[in-house]
C-alpha cells in the first residue's frame, strides 16, 4: 500500500533542483534516498513532511498517514532535560499538562498526570511512563534529568531518536540523523535504529553509500538527471541493520559508490 | 568595589581642586562638601521627592515592561502586523520624549499620570525591540520538529519561542531599568511640583545649586540600585527556569 508519494520537479528559481521525480513509498522496510549534496534529497523528505523547502514545486504530493521527523540537527530544546525533551510533542499538542520549565537538575517537577487522557491522540500509557520506557531503550535511563549541553553528539540523537518513538508514527522521515557522528557511534546509531524503529515505514535521506548499505530495504539514488531504483540483493535481518564488514554489504556499498559517481 | 572607591575618591579630590584653583563661586559648582550639607540639611524634603520618582519608576517600568513585551507577542504572531507595527514603532522614537512631555502633562495633569506615561515611552521600546529579535531567533530545527508535531502556533509561541527569546527579553529589561527614572524626571520637570526633578527645577531656580547637585546624587544612586534590582531579580528568576 502505497502511504506517500511524491512526484514533479523542483526549482530554485529558473534553475531546475533535480530532474522530474516520481517517488513512492510503500508501507514497511526502510527506504533510503541516497545522493550527494545539493541535489534535493532534504526537499523531497521535507516536502513529505509538509515543511518549508526554500524551492520551488511542480507536481503533487500526498500522504496518507501522520510523520515524525528526525533531522541531522537533534533540535532539542536547551533548556528542557531529556525527559522533557522526549515528551516534547505532547506538551505542544496539549496533551501533557505542564508549562514551558517544569523540569531542570535540582528544580521542580511536574506531578504525575492524573485523570484520564484529554485526547484520543496519545496511546493509551501515561506519557510520562512511556517516555521513561523509551529513554531507557535508548539506553540514557541514567540520564533522564540530563540537560541537553551535558550530553555528547550521540546521546542528543538517542535523545532524537526517543523522541521521534515516542511520537509513535507510522512513517518516520530521518534527514541525515547521524552524519554528524564518528564512525563508531554511527553505526551504533544504526542498530539501534534498525532496532527500535521495526515494523514501521522509514525514509532515510543519506548521502553516505555505507549507511544505504547497511540500511536500505530499497535504495533511490538520486542525482542530477533523476531518481534512479538500485537494487538490493541483500535480505537485511529482521529488526537490525546489516553487519558494516560482511564482505556483500561493503561490494553492495563500493557498487553505490561508483553509481554516485558515474 | 576598591575601583569604585578609588574612582569616587578621584572624583571628589578633582572637584575641589577645580573649586579651589578656579575660585568657582558656589552657587556655579558647590564644593562636595557644600553638596553633603544641602543632603544631610534637606533629607526630609528629599527622601519625600525621591519616594514619589521612584513610584513613578517602578510603576512607568513595569506598565512600559508588560505593554513592550505584549506588543512584541503580538508582533511575533504576525508577519503583517510586524510590517506595519516596525516602522510606526522606528518613527516614534524620533519624537524626542522632552517635546512630548509638556502635551503628555496638558492631558494628564500634574499628577503622578503623565510622568509614568513618559516612563512607558521610554521603556516599551527597547523591551519590545530586544524581545522582538528573540522571538525572530528560534532555531528552525526546533520549529520545524514543533510543525511535523502538530503544534498550533499558540503553543509553539508558549512552549518555544517565548522561553527561547527570555535572554534577549531580559537584555531589554536590563536595559529599560536604566533609562526608566530619566522619563520620570523629565515628566517631572515640565510640570508638578513632586519629584526628584521637580525638585531640582525649583532649587535651580533659587540658586541652590547644592541642593540640585544632591538631588542629582540621590537620583543616580536610586537609578543604579534599581537597575541593579532588576538584573538580579532577572538572574533570579533565570536560575529558577532553568534558562
Amino acid at each position: 500500500m502505497t502511504i506517500a508519494r511524491v512526484r514533479g520537479q523542483a526549482w530554485v528559481g529558473d534553475t531546475p533542483l533535480f530532474a522530474p521525480v516520481d517517488l513512492t513509498l510503500a508501507e514497511g522496510g526502510w527506504t533510503c534516498l541516497l545522493g550527494p549534496s545539493g541535489v534535493g534529497k532534504s526537499t523531497i523528505l521535507r516536502l513529505i513532511a509538509g515543511l518549508e523547502t526554500g524551492a520551488r514545486f511542480d507536481g503533487e504530493v500526498t500522504r496518507s498517514t501522520p510523520v515524525a521527523l528526525m533531522a541531522q540537527d537533534p533540535g532539542l530544546i536547551p533548556w528542557l532535560d531529556v525527559t522533557g525533551n522526549v515528551t516534547i510533542g505532547a506538551r505542544l499538542r496539549g496533551d501533557l499538562p505542564a508549562s514551558f520549565l517544569p523540569k531542570y537538575p535540582g528544580g521542580r517537577r511536574s506531578g504525575p498526570i492524573k485523570g484520564p487522557e484529554r485526547r484520543g491522540a496519545e496511546p493509551p500509557a501515561d506519557p510520562n511512563t512511556r517516555a521513561k520506557t523509551l529513554i531507557d531503550a535508548v539506553g540514557l535511563g541514567d540520564r533522564a534529568d540530563h540537560l541537553p549541553a551535558n550530553l555528547s553528539g550521540g546521546q542528543r540523537q538517542r535523545v532524537a531518536l526517543a523522541r521521534t518513538l515516542f511520537e509513535d508514527r507510522p512513517l518516520v522521515l530521518l534527514d541525515e540523523p547521524f552524519s554528524a557522528l564518528d564512525a563508531r557511534t554511527r553505526a551504533q546509531m544504526q542498530d539501534l535504529s534498525a532496532r527500535l524503529l521495526a515494523g514501521r515505514t522509514v525514509l532515510l535521506v543519506t548521502h553516505d553509500p555505507a549507511e544505504a548499505a547497511r540500511l536500505g530495504d530499497r535504495i533511490l539514488l538520486l542525482r542530477e538527471e533523476g531518481l534512479t531504483e538500485w537494487p538490493v540483493p541483500l535480505p537485511r535481518p529482521q529488526g537490525a541493520a546489516r553487519p558494516y564488514d560482511a564482505p556483500e554489504v561493503l561490494t553492495l556499498q563500493t557498487d553505490l559508490m561508483r553509481g554516485m559517481m558515474a | 568595589m576598591r575601583t569604585v572607591l578609588a574612582l569616587i575618591v578621584t572624583v571628589l579630590v578633582l572637584w575641589q581642586g577645580v573649586i579651589w584653583l578656579a575660585g568657582m563661586p558656589p552657587f556655579l559648582l558647590p564644593s562636595p562638601g557644600a553638596v553633603a550639607e544641602a543632603l544631610w540639611l534637606n533629607r526630609a524634603e528629599i527622601a519625600r521627592h525621591a519616594g514619589f520618582t521612584l513610584a513613578e519608576v517602578m510603576l512607568g517600568f513595569l506598565l512600559g515592561s508588560v505593554l513592550g513585551a505584549g506588543l512584541a507577542i503580538a508582533m511575533g504572531f504576525s508577519e503583517r502586523l510586524t510590517g506595519v507595527l516596525r516602522p510606526i514603532l522606528t518613527f516614534s522614537q524620533t519624537i524626542p520624549v522632552f517635546a512630548l512631555a509638556p502635551i503628555l502633562t496638558l492631558w494628564l495633569g500634574f499628577g503622578m499620570a503623565p510622568k509614568i506615561a513618559v516612563t512607558v515611552l521610554i521603556v516599551f521600546f527597547p523591551v519590545a525591540s530586544a524581545f522582538l529579535d528573540g522571538l525572530s531567533r528560534t532555531p528552525q530545527a526546533a520549529l520545524d520538529l514543533a510543525q511535523v508535531m502538530g503544534a498550533s502556533r499558540g503553543r509553539i509561541m508558549r512552549h518555544l519561542r517565548i522561553p527561547a527569546a527570555l535572554p534577549q527579553l531580559a537584555t531589554g529589561l536590563r536595559l529599560a531599568a536604566v533609562y526608566a527614572p530619566i522619563g520620570a524626571v523629565i515628566g517631572e520637570w515640565v510640570g508638578g511640583a513632586r519629584g526628584l526633578g521637580a525638585l531640582m527645577i525649583h532649587a535651580n531656580g533659587r540658586m541652590k545649586t547644592d541642593l540640585v547637585f544632591a538631588a542629582l546624587l540621590v537620583l543616580s544612586v536610586m537609578t543604579v540600585i534599581f537597575a541593579r534590582l532588576v538584573a538580579m531579580a532577572l538572574a533570579r528568576a533565570w536560575r529558577r527556569y532553568g534558562v
